[in-house]
């Protein structure tokens, strides 16, 4: 393991993207953050821009307004960057599959970009808090092995 | 001479949970003109219930916006038992009430704690969201989630709640009241609080009726509309309660309005868990005649609105949502103009605006053939001809 990924486990900054939620899983993102949860003892924060993303917290269905704009962060996004595909919505489009304004789904909108990224899902609707910590962990495995 | 900038906040920010963008004209720190564009999170839900049997679409609608998912099945349920001319039991219209009036709570402090981050003051943020806790917890011991419901269902409720669930909820909302008083104190008295929000955003009560402004926003400006007062649905005609209304109309009203909104829930939760009456909670709908009817409830940021026809079928054959927000994010245009720059942030926040319940989409459609006209394509085709023109008239 490079020493890069070794540092790298110690502070993932994550970056959400709203990729049209219903702001279920957006809220228990946040939650994250708040007391109960307080992600920051492991040394992740939310970060205002991709470029210092390490972690893409990708939430809701991708409408087609909003994937060329997923496509574009995660560009922007210094690799090796992990996409957590957050909810139902997320992981397959969930109840929204028959409706006529979905894009593709997350995990083929961001292949469509890099075929090998790595994505984990998150499924629930929305999943809790403690399902997002423990993808996290699963993330962290994943940088392991880099 | 006055020189207009265009600052363009969005669609991807970290200051806001989801997609949205602001466009500000400002003049030197004057905000002179806004914009504001949505769409990226439209997912045609109206045209998803068409494909949905009416048992079905309470998941569906309850999923137009996370926050309010008691309140737009609600609604719906509402507007469907109009139709059915369904009998509703009384428990089922209490366990609504409750169920309703924590997620006001929990909306209303979520509110509470990002008004607080956008000002600068974590602490409040993080005071505000470990109260929010234990109403969550409460909602989960009532409906089994933290935020998605699945609570009401065409005729009554889905699922019953024993001696002991609503005990924990009343201990629950109870112990949470005093949290919430601290924070409500703490903001009414805090000077600096006084020196930010004070005259800032207001909403005159003329402009608030003008734009419809709905719920807190309305109420901060002095409109004291309620729908839970105006036109009663769920139980809160059997319990005691009051609308609380401000006349100033700037941040500071529409504050305390939430704040001491989320006090009077709290109280109604307590009366309505010591007066529920036992029984049925479910009237057994067999079918749904044709017909059309609305329903409309007051969730946390201001009136919902459904309308459902039926034409006797199993699918509704028309739904429309309009979302509180859908009139209270054009108040901006009165509120944010002749700002500071510095202040639009907690300005915009003031109304809780959610985007995800207002999402619309435009579509031109030629009403002879059904046809899309103007896609992507064709407005390129459009734009590339009118080059071609002016260049043969060069
Ligand atoms: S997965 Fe569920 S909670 Fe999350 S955005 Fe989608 S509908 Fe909302």
């Amino acid at each position: 393991m490079a020493v890069k990924h070794w540092a790298l486990k110690k502070s993932l900054w994550v970056y959400h993207v709203n990729t049209g939620a219903c702001n279920n899983c957006d809220i228990e993102v946040l939650d994250l953050l708040t007391p109960r949860f307080d992600i920051e003892r492991f040394g992740m924060i939310l970060v205002g821009s991709p470029r210092h993303a390490d972690v893409l917290a990708v939430t809701g269905t991708c409408t087609r307004q909003a994937m060329p704009r997923l496509q574009e962060l995660y560009r922007q996004a210094a690799k090796p960057v992990v996409v957590l595909a957050i909810g139902s919505c997320a992981g397959a489009q969930g109840i929204f599959t028959e409706a006529y304004h979905m894009g593709s789904p997350v995990d083929e909108t961001i292949r469509a970009v890099d075929p090998n990224a790595i994505i984990a899902y998150v499924p629930g609707c929305p999943p809790k808090p403690e399902a997002m910590i423990a993808a996290v962990v699963k993330a962290w495995d994943v940088i392991d092995t880099l | 001479m006055s020189h207009k900038t265009m600052i363009n906040i969005g669609p991807f920010h970290p200051l806001q949970e989801e997609a949205e963008f602001f466009q500000l004209y400002v003049d030197g720190e004057r905000v002179v003109d806004v914009d504001v564009r949505i769409s990226y999170n439209h997912r045609g839900i109206e045209k998803l219930d068409e494909s949905k049997t009416f048992d079905q679409v309470p998941f569906v609608v309850e999923r137009v916006c996370g926050i309010c998912s008691a309140s737009h099945p609600l609604a719906y349920v509402q507007a469907v038992e109009d139709i059915a001319h369904v009998q509703v039991p009384e428990r089922a219209l209490y366990l609504r009430t409750i169920v309703n009036e924590l997620e006001r709570i929990h909306s209303h402090l979520l509110w509470v704690g990002l008004a607080g981050h956008f000002l600068g003051y974590n602490t409040v943020f993080m005071w505000a969201w470990k109260y929010r806790e234990p109403i969550l917890d409460a909602l989960e011991v009532a409906t089994g989630s933290r935020v998605n419901y699945a609570n009401c269902k065409i005729g009554g409720v889905r699922r019953d709640m024993t001696d002991e669930q609503l005990k924990e909820i009343d201990r629950l909302a109870t112990e949470s009241y005093g949290p919430v008083e601290m924070l409500t104190k703490a903001v009414i008295d805090d000077p600096v609080l006084h020196a930010r929000l004070k005259n800032v955003g207001v909403l005159s009560k003329a402009d608030a009726r003008a734009y419809g402004a709905t719920g807190p926003t309305g109420r901060g400006s002095g409109l004291p509309i309620d729908v839970r007062r105006d036109d009663p649905y769920a139980a809160y005609d059997r319990i005691d309660w009051q609308v609380h209304y401000e006349e100033s109309g700037d941040v500071f009203a529409k504050a305390k309005v939430r704040l001491l909104e989320t006090l009077e829930a709290v109280k109604i939760i307590q009366r309505a868990v010591r007066a529920i009456p036992g029984g049925e909670i479910d009237a057994k709908v067999q079918n749904i005649p044709p017909g059309e009817a609305v329903g409309h409830v007051e969730a946390p940021r201001g009136e919902t609105f459904h309308y459902v026809r039926s034409d006797g079928s199993n699918y509704p054959v028309r739904h429309k949502v309009r979302a509180p927000s859908f009139n209270n994010i054009p108040t901006f245009k009165a509120s944010c103009i002749g700002q500071e720059i510095a202040d639009v942030a907690i300005t915009l926040a003031s109304v809780d605006p959610c985007y995800s319940c207002t999402e619309r989409m435009c579509a031109a459609v030629d009403a002879e053939s059904g046809r899309r006209m103007f896609d992507f394509a064709q407005l390129v085709k459009l734009s590339q001809e009118k080059t071609q023109r002016l260049r043969r008239q060069l």
